[in-house]
């Protein structure tokens, strides 16, 4: 098994490895960097020794190859190297915002799991009856509403809702405060985004639990534990549970990794400085180093996240064994 | 028992009876596909709104107003105006303009290429395929979002960059399952027929396997259809799309539609129930083509 382990992180590695040089090259392919935009804004002027004074500052002169081994050697000394925007270290400006972003991922798995797996379940205990119906309804919905639109939705439900209840609009705090600060504070910001996020997300695991469920409720030994006058509630949660959820723990657990990225959208909505607003504020100004660190963890969660799916299969289901 | 399967049987009869006409086809798919059908509805009322703007409204989508900024659904608007005075109908009837070109351009030229890399990949096997699929399984380790987003900060802005943008991911997805579909068709007799009777490689993959994989071809396309609308959205939305004046419903709920939710909610309204309505009739669709052409996927 720690063979096994070992082998499969080793091969890890390639994937790693190809990521980095496609983004790398991706962000260099077209003329123009950081130095432009930050001397020249839009369409004005800049003296040309200012920029070139500005990419030997930040290492633009240097030949391809030598900025690509500079960026991959910093993995192996641990220095992400500094924004070319702000300056400040890019291990700085992200331990900044991993923990909002964080954060809002993993309530949004919460959100998606309250809501995805009573349903699905629901849906496929009662299949074909308007429960069904209903249920199928909202997460096909679910899919087709852009989270960032549900945003504004929730916002704009808060806004209205407050001003007719208490007479005054309330709005969701703007300024971030850690859990362990102020955990009131903290929820009331950031439930809305997790909802909106989490709906959707929902979406796709529900349709997961409900077939996976009913794929189980047609085996042999739902019959035979039926057929020994098992009540209906233990057959389900005790006997076609335990195997219809596995694919949905792979199935949110991908979707935890692409919460990553995914939140890029929603934290604009709700003006929340994490991880996917650094990415794209640091895509507008051609931040490359900021963008492509930012995308290399984004990877790097991706692929740890498939890792460890492969790994939970073996250890919940027996009949898997890697070796 | 016996009863059961003589009724199937009819069934099937009754479908190869060579008397069915438009209308019988149309009301044949509705009872078998209630749900596509609807989604299909909703796609064409699309195609015609995109088709047919200039006759369906004859107000300039681009065309500022100032006097009428933020008015309310009524007689003179039906949907409202936003910031600029712009009225909101025609700009969403323009916006699926704009978003069946992005959506059918890059889900066609995605699951094409990916069509001939897949199959090619699977036909060459050996080296060929082993660097193509490491070269899919990069590109498939990033999120959609973030791919298209390194791209446009390459690219810049604008509906061109953006369809590649949202192309380049769709590659490899596609690639990946025309792939494992082509590996079985390559062992079927005929390809070894077609190359001892001397056929070039490109005649073999072009009119041999690429005809026997349009299944998953059209399934895949068809489902990237939502996926593109949905992501030309989302990035529109985040300035890193279509700009403005152009006419995009993404970029409609990013003009100010936050600023002004309190005093003009519509703004923020009608632009996202008309993504939502799209992405839902697009899916439905992709699911009803998918059902029908892969029985082993077929929703129970």
């Amino acid at each position: 098994m720690i063979k096994y382990l070992i082998k499969r992180l080793m091969l890890l590695l390639p994937t790693l490895l190809g990521a980095a040089v496609l983004v790398f090259f991706l962000l260099r392919l077209v003329p123009g960097d950081v130095c432009e935009i930050r001397l020249a804004g839009t369409g004005l002027y800049a003296d040309p020794a200012e920029i070139e004074l500005c990419r030997k500052d930040l290492g633009l002169d240097q030949p391809m190859f030598v900025q690509f081994f500079q960026f991959l050697w910093g993995y192996v000394t641990f220095d992400l190297g500094k924004s070319m925007w702000t300056g400040a270290p890019i291990t700085h400006e992200i331990s900044l915002r991993f923990h909002l972003t964080l954060q809002v991922a993993i309530m949004s798995t919460v959100v998606a799991i309250i809501i995805a797996i009573p349903f699905g379940i629901i849906s496929a205990v009662k299949q074909n009856t308007w429960i069904d119906y209903i249920v199928r309804w909202f997460s096909i919905a679910g899919i087709a509403m852009p989270s960032f639109w549900l945003g504004i939705l929730i916002i704009l439900g808060l806004l209205i809702g407050t001003q007719e209840v208490f007479g005054e609009p309330w709005m969701p705090p703007i300024e971030f405060k850690p859990i362990w600060e102020d955990p009131v504070w903290n929820i009331s910001q950031l439930i809305w985004p997790a909802v909106a996020t989490g709906y959707r997300y929902s979406a796709v695991a529900t349709r997961m639990t409900r077939s996976a469920l009913l794929e189980v409720l047609r085996e042999d030994y739902v019959r035979t534990a039926r057929a020994k006058g098992l009540v209906e509630k233990v057959i389900i949660n005790r006997h076609a549970l335990k195997n219809a959820l596995l694919p949905v723990v792979t199935i949110i657990s991908i979707e935890f990794a692409f919460l990553m990225g995914g939140l890029v959208v929603t934290e604009q909505v709700f003006n929340l400085n994490g991880l996917g607003r650094l990415f794209v504020e640091s895509v507008g100004a051609q931040d490359f180093n900021m963008t492509q660190q930012l995308v290399m963890l984004v990877v790097l969660i991706f692929v740890m996240m498939n890792f460890f799916v492969d790994i939970l299969y073996a250890w919940l289901d027996p009949r898997i064994r890697y070796s | 028992m016996v009863a059961v399967s003589d009724i199937q049987v009819e069934a099937e009869f009754e479908d190869l009876s060579p008397k069915t006409t438009v209308m019988g086809m149309i009301s044949l798919m509705f009872r078998k596909q209630p749900l596509g059908s609807f989604g299909a509805i909703i796609v064409i009322a699309m195609i015609f709104m995109a088709v047919f703007a200039e006759i369906l409204t004859s107000i300039d989508p681009e065309d500022n107003n100032l006097e009428n900024m933020l008015t309310a659904p009524g007689e003179m608007f039906f949907l409202g105006t936003d910031q600029f005075g712009r009225d909101l109908l025609t700009r969403i009837i323009y916006g699926a303009r704009t978003a069946l070109f992005v959506g059918f351009t890059c889900a066609i030229i995605g699951s094409s290429l990916g069509l001939v890399l897949g199959v090619a990949s699977a036909y060459f096997g050996g080296m060929f395929d082993l660097i193509i699929q490491r070269v899919v399984d990069v590109i498939m380790a990033f999120p959609l979002i973030i791919l298209a987003l390194a791209v446009v900060a390459t690219l810049g802005p604008g509906v061109e960059n953006v369809i590649i943008a949202i192309t380049i991911p769709f590659i490899p997805q596609c690639a990946r399952v025309v792939r494992s579909n082509a590996l079985a068709i390559r062992e079927i007799p005929y390809i070894d027929a077609a190359r001892a009777l001397g056929f070039s490689h490109m005649r073999i993959i072009m009119r041999h396997m690429v005809p026997n994989v349009m299944a998953p071809f059209l399934i895949m396309l068809t489902s990237f259809l939502g996926q593109a609308i949905l992501l030309e959205a989302s990035l529109s939305y985040l300035g890193m799309g279509v700009q403005e004046p152009t006419a995009a419903w993404g970029l409609m709920l990013q003009g100010g539609a936050e600023e002004y939710a309190e005093s003009a909610p519509w703004v923020a309204i009608w632009p996202g129930i008309a993504i939502s309505l799209a992405v839902f009739g697009f899916n439905l669709f992709g699911d009803a083509v998918r059902d029908t052409l892969d029985p082993k996927l077929r929703s129970q």
